[in-house]
């Protein structure tokens, strides 16, 4: 492999869609997240917790794991010199074993800053249904504002940024 | 959740909003396999997580998923000499026990993402509460909403992140009870 820019800011305009991302959530996956963010909170691995204790059907996708699937989504589309300055998520409603969930995503602004760092505005829908159901019944279970730097040339990498040239 | 109404609020809660509280440094050290189970966990393949000459380009070694910032403070399950369960963002739980709301979710997260986190880093992080609205009802119960700020540094005391929790803390309604 190597840190090819896979993106340059300059290839990216306000807009722009990012490709669809389909998973189907089982109960590994959400354990397996949970336990990875090592969040040990029952209604995140106990069926009996989350529907007697919570109220909820079933246990489902903890909050540092949804953030980590944004990340990975975005930076799929990206490439690795792409780099989060910031995530803003809100959780609509919970993400339960036996739903598909569909990443989609658009561009709502491109700039760069005074320190010269290129940035991208990403708003990711993050929508969820039975995976046997017609996705246009898919509801959103959370939304998730990115604000992503990119190289703005071949050469250019935003990791090497720090103290008053990172203004995330 | 900004509306405050502060003559609502035991001094209890008032006391600490605004306040730095519960410094705490991480009992281990970052390391890598963490990195690897969140990795798998989301099918992430980006190669600056998996492959050394990447990571060495890129950020001269081996770094951690950004969104792996949180889980560096996250207390184990259990460790000798604990009482009780071990939880990480205490400041959300002593308002459950003020308020007496047996159930919480989180409902809204911001993360800003400062200094790359390396392996073997120690991190340290504190809690501040933002702010406490007046009683809400939403379809899962009563309750309130609270806004909690966390800033993560490494060990030179460089700023690594910082989290901005929204929780509701609430009691689910009685059965026929209107939600």
């Amino acid at each position: 492999m190597t840190a090819e820019a896979r993106l340059l800011l300059g290839q990216v305009a306000v807009g722009q869609s990012l490709p669809e991302l389909a998973i189907d959530v089982t109960p590994t996956t959400v354990v397996l997240g949970a336990l990875a963010s090592r969040d040990w909170r029952p209604m995140h691995h106990d069926y009996k917790f989350a529907t007697e204790r919570n109220g909820v059907a079933d246990i489902f996708l903890n909050t540092p794991n949804q953030a980590a699937w944004f990340e990975r989504y975005v930076t799929d589309w990206a490439g690795p010199r792409a780099r989060l300055g910031r995530m803003k998520f809100r959780m609509k409603t919970s993400v339960f074993p036996g739903h598909r969930m569909v990443f989609t995503a658009i561009v709502t602004a491109v700039s760069t800053d005074s320190a010269g760092c290129g940035w991208v505005s990403i708003d990711v829908a993050l929508s969820v249904g039975a995976a046997e159901a017609d996705p246009s019944s898919y509801v959103v279970a959370s939304t998730c504002e990115v604000r992503l730097a990119l190289p703005d040339s071949s050469t250019d990498n935003p990791w090497s940024r720090s103290g008053e040239q990172w203004v995330p | 959740m900004t509306d405050n109404n502060l003559t609502d609020l035991p001094v209890a809660v008032t006391s600490v909003i605004g306040v730095s509280q519960y410094l705490q440094i991480a009992t281990f050290d970052v390391e890598n396999s963490y990195a690897y189970n969140t990795l798998a966990a989301t099918e992430n393949a980006n190669p600056l997580f998996w492959d050394d000459a990447v990571a060495q380009e890129l950020t001269s070694g081996r770094i951690l998923p950004p969104t792996t910032l949180s889980l560096w403070m996250r207390p184990h399950y259990w460790e000798p000499g604990a009482e009780g369960e071990q939880v990480a963002l205490q400041v959300h739980f002593d308002l459950k026990k003020i308020f007496e709301l047996p159930e919480a979710v989180m409902t809204d997260n911001t993360i800003i993402f400062y200094e790359p986190v390396r392996a073997g880093d120690r991190i340290s992080n504190s809690q501040v509460l933002k702010s406490v609205s007046g009683p809400k009802t939403t379809k899962l119960g009563s309750g309130r909403f609270w806004v909690i700020d966390v800033e993560f540094k490494n060990q030179h005391g460089a700023l690594v992140g910082i989290e901005s929790y929204t929780g509701f803390g609430y009691r689910r309604d009685q059965e026929g009870a209107a939600s």
